[in-house]
């Protein structure tokens, strides 16, 4: 019973909240309606038993993706009346495409039924963080590594992509440091009494 | 009443449903193209993650974490791109973006 419960009150808010992403008026409320959409999300994963994505999607979605959103948001002076223009325009044909797409996958889902044949037999009970560690490292073992290897070439490319040399810019440079000899720097004369240098 | 895999795979359609109406509705606005495509990714992890627990096999939340990856990687990108544009055109506005004329 508490279990439905509270499967209905995650799964409403996560919907209102999903709703409000795409409807808001000011992109700072978007962005935190997303960051309340994913902690329901959370919650859904937490109820089916799913710990460890769970806190997977806390610190990735919420630490990472939702704050890098606010960040880019809030950095950019947008206006975003302009760009609300033709909200009205697009609103008929988005909810005809999405109320199609609804039908179908109610359809699809509500007239489908499991293979029992798909079913793997519950293994030996192991909590949900030891039973990944254990599959990751050893049969999953390449895909996680390639996961790494794109998130090193998304890291990359984003620094290339927003990294500046300003031009004024005055840095050091340590090869010009030390190739400087005494002679470049320094130069010895002879002064005569009561006359300058030059 | 319990709840089963059906109610699972419902949100996640109904959730699915919403970012794509997102897309269509703020045409203009990249921003909330990219937050309506992260709630896209994120309905499809629920599935994976439905049938993961329901079948008694893992690998599905295992593809979920793959999936998670290439949502931040996607993520961060995106967002690069789209700071790189705004510094040359000051303004994020989409339908500008057709100087290569695809």
């Amino acid at each position: 019973m508490l279990h439905a419960l509270a499967f209905y009150v995650f799964s409403a808010v996560l919907l209102l909240s999903a709703l409000m992403v795409v409807a808001a008026r000011n992109p700072v409320h978007a962005v935190l309606f997303l960051i309340l959409c994913f902690f329901n999300a959370a919650g859904l994963f937490l109820l089916m038993g799913a710990e460890f994505l769970a806190m997977i999607l806390v610190i990735v979605y919420v630490g990472a993706v939702a704050v890098l959103f606010l960040f880019v948001v809030m950095m950019l002076n947008i206006d975003f009346r302009e760009l609300r223009r033709g909200f009205m325009k697009y609103l008929p044909i988005g909810g005809a495409v999405g109320l199609v797409l609804l039908t179908e996958l109610i359809v699809a889902v509500s007239g489908w039924v499991m293979d029992p044949q798909a079913m793997v037999a519950p293994g030996v009970e192991v909590d949900n963080t030891r039973a990944i560690g254990r599959l990751l490292y050893t049969d999953y073992f390449y895909p996680f590594q390639v996961s790494g290897l794109i998130l090193l070439v998304a890291m990359i490319g984003a620094i290339t992509l927003t990294l500046r040399h300003k031009p004024d810019a005055r840095r050091q440079r340590s090869s010009d440091q030390l190739d400087r000899k005494i002679s470049d720097v320094i130069d010895v004369r002879k002064v005569e009494s009561g006359k300058g240098v030059l | 009443m319990t709840i089963g895999l059906g109610h699972f795979l419902t949100v996640a359609a109904i959730l699915f449903t919403i970012g794509v109406l997102g897309i269509f509705i703020n045409r203009k606005n990249v921003i909330v193209i990219l937050m309506s495509i992260e709630l896209m990714l994120l309905a499809v992890n629920i599935n994976f993650v439905a049938f993961s627990v329901y079948q008694h096999n893992l690998i599905g939340q295992i593809f979920a974490m793959i999936v998670l990856t290439v949502a931040a990687a996607e993520a961060a990108i995106g967002l690069a791109i789209l700071v790189v544009y705004f510094r040359n055109r000051s303004s994020i506005a989409v339908e500008d973006i057709n100087l290569m004329k695809g």
